[in-house]
């Protein structure tokens, strides 16, 4: 095969544009029209009718309080979550990747559990284990502390569907640090930690970033791991992605579009953030 | 090492000193005290927020004995339940399979303009919220939707039927197999197929004994991830079927409604069924990793 791939090299880049290779024309199609039916025409139909309410309609929505305390809930206990995830993920990565102990695949494995397993599934088991007579909840219920059916609960679940992120970003640039920065900097009289805060850590930060992102994303809309365990009380354990199921089951449309709306933009500013965070670190570390 | 007391003040003193405490271990790693407490911490942090409630889930689903486990699987609405989630995941996973194919074909075997900006509309549903994405399509097909009077002349139901559980199950997976596929068929190039191609054989030849052996692992990857999404569904799904017992409920479904009956135990038993599908799917993505990471792409964030 490599015999045939050399030969042909001459005569190769003149098709870079123009290929040989059959198809294009279907598959491209076929791609388009696919993309169209499922994802463009329904977010559009969700941005039209975004349109309709106007600036000054997605407003009074977002400043309803009820409304108002849902995203603030949401975005919040998303952020925590997120940053609380990414500190024990970086540890985690680092732990899978450069100490070699029993067990270590199985563990690695068992990171992407939250990718797998319904969040149905994880919001009743969290629920279990967090309510007053739950194995972890009877814990703190003599000291008067509730976790689930409070904030605390829907920190919990949110912090269960963010532990994969910042691991399975960070995890492959720490396994190509090269081990002679370290060597120098031992070298150079900088103890462990130094080594670690000041040479090591730095060039991890935008995958790190990245991955607090990703998981800041998908825990502001998560849905199914946090109604179980969040007790769902108006302004105060009700998060942004339940209120669209209230107000589509009031059949109201419009609150239901303009809170999505509202969820939508601001997740996409931070897809952006992401893209701007990656493309700033092509620049400084020469890499994603 | 005696050197080190009579050094010249201007050499830095601690220079032979480091290297000299650092002997016990090596200087790229932490001391073994380190170490330890930082395993310990990843060890009870995982068991704390990932091992528990997964053993939760079977602990709470045999607790009244297997007897009763069983018996939530005897009633008519966990099996139709079941019957449900396999035919939604039937038609959504090799719909997107073969989109996934198509896109990844078009996007990796040929350079067109725009190709960054396509790759990122196919990653658009990871990053909408699974409530939003049922909502899209009541705007669209509900009774106040825009097709909505249109479907309802017609008699058609989507809304609160099994296309509208499907069509969102389609949308949440979309881009699973060919979020796979992309990066790895670019690895591979063309080079393959070109030869296949002078040497006489027709595309659909090439493609079915050139490109799909080359793939096959990568495919079979995006599929479970797929498959894994489509069966657990909950949030768009839970907006579009309307919850209607023994027709509209797939198995996530009805766990939510056995929850909220307090039949915690059969809640519990129908979960484990899905328990066990993420542990088999678990098992298989981490097989595949070990044994053929060389024909998967690059290992990233899902």
């Amino acid at each position: 095969m490599a015999a045939v791939a050399t030969a042909r090299e001459g005569w190769l880049p003149r098709f870079r544009q123009k290929s040989v290779i059959p198809g294009f024309g279907l598959a491209f199609g076929y791609t388009l029209v696919y993309l169209g039916i499922i994802v463009l025409i329904p977010l559009g139909g969700l941005i039209l009718r975004a349109s309709g309410i106007g600036l000054s309609g997605l407003w009074n929505v977002a400043t309803d309080p009820r409304v108002a305390g849902a995203l603030k809930l949401s975005f919040g206990t998303a952020l925590l979550a997120a940053v609380f995830a990414a500190v024990f993920g970086l540890l985690i990565a680092w732990v899978l990747t450069r100490y070699r102990f029993p067990g270590r695949r199985l563990i690695d494995a068992a990171v992407d559990l939250p990718f797998a397993l319904p969040t149905a599934v994880a919001g009743i088991a969290l629920s279990a284990l967090y309510a007053q007579n739950g194995l972890i909840g009877s814990i703190f219920a003599p000291y008067g502390i509730k976790i689930a059916y409070t904030p605390v609960g829907i920190f919990i679940a949110l912090v269960f569907v963010s532990v994969p992120f910042t691991v399975r970003t960070v995890q492959p640039l720490i396994a190509e640090i090269d081990r002679e920065q370290e060597e120098a900097s031992a070298t150079l009289g900088a103890s462990r930690a130094q080594t670690i805060w000041r040479v090591l850590l730095p060039p991890l930060i935008p995958a790190i970033l990245t991955g607090l992102a990703l998981a800041f994303a998908r825990a502001v809309g998560e849905y199914g791991s946090v109604i179980f365990i969040a007790g769902n009380l108006p302004y105060i354990s009700e998060i942004a992605p339940l209120l669209i199921v209230i107000k589509l089951e009031e059949f109201d449309y419009t609150g239901a579009t303009a809170i999505a709306t509202l969820m939508l933009a601001i997740s996409f500013s931070i897809l952006l953030l992401i893209n701007l965070i990656q493309a700033w670190s092509r620049k400084r570390f020469g890499y994603v | 090492m005696s050197e080190h007391s009579s050094a010249p003040a201007s050499i830095p003193a601690d220079v032979s000193g480091t290297t000299g405490r650092a002997a016990r271990h090596a200087v790229t790693t932490e001391s073994r005290l380190v170490q330890g407490v930082a395993l310990g911490i990843a060890f009870v942090f995982l068991a704390l927020f990932l091992l528990l409630p997964l053993i939760t889930v079977f602990l709470e689903a045999f607790k009244r004995g297997f007897d009763t486990y069983l018996a939530a699987f005897s009633e008519p609405d966990a099996q139709s339940a079941i019957r449900l989630t396999l035919t939604v995941a039937a038609i959504a996973v090799p719909l997107n399979l073969v989109f996934g194919v198509a896109a990844s074909w078009a996007i990796a075997k040929f350079s067109f303009p725009g190709k960054s900006f396509l790759i990122t509309l196919i990653d658009l549903p990871f990053s909408v919220s699974p409530v939003v994405s049922g909502l899209v399509f009541v705007l669209l097909f509900g009774a106040q939707g825009y097709f909505g009077p249109f479907l309802q002349a017609h008699n058609i139901s989507i809304i609160f039927a099994l296309p509208g559980i499907v069509i969102a199950t389609v949308f949440v997976t979309f881009p699973f197999v060919a979020r796979e596929l992309i990066p790895l068929m670019q690895e591979q190039g063309n080079t393959d197929e070109e030869a296949a191609l002078s040497l006489g054989a027709s595309g659909f030849t090439t493609f079915r004994t050139v490109t799909l052996p080359n793939i096959r692992w990568g495919l079979l990857y995006g599929v479970l991830l797929c498959n894994a999404r489509a069966m657990g569904e909950f949030g768009a799904v839970a907006v579009v079927s309307g919850h209607i017992r023994g027709l509209t409920n797939t198995m996530p479904l009805h766990i939510e409604i056995l929850y909220n009956e307090y039949n915690i135990a059969a809640a519990f038993a129908v979960a484990s069924l899905l328990a066990l599908l993420a542990l088999i799917t678990l098992a298989a993505k981490s097989i595949l990793e070990w044994r053929f990471a060389d024909s998967l792409a690059g290992r990233g964030g899902h």
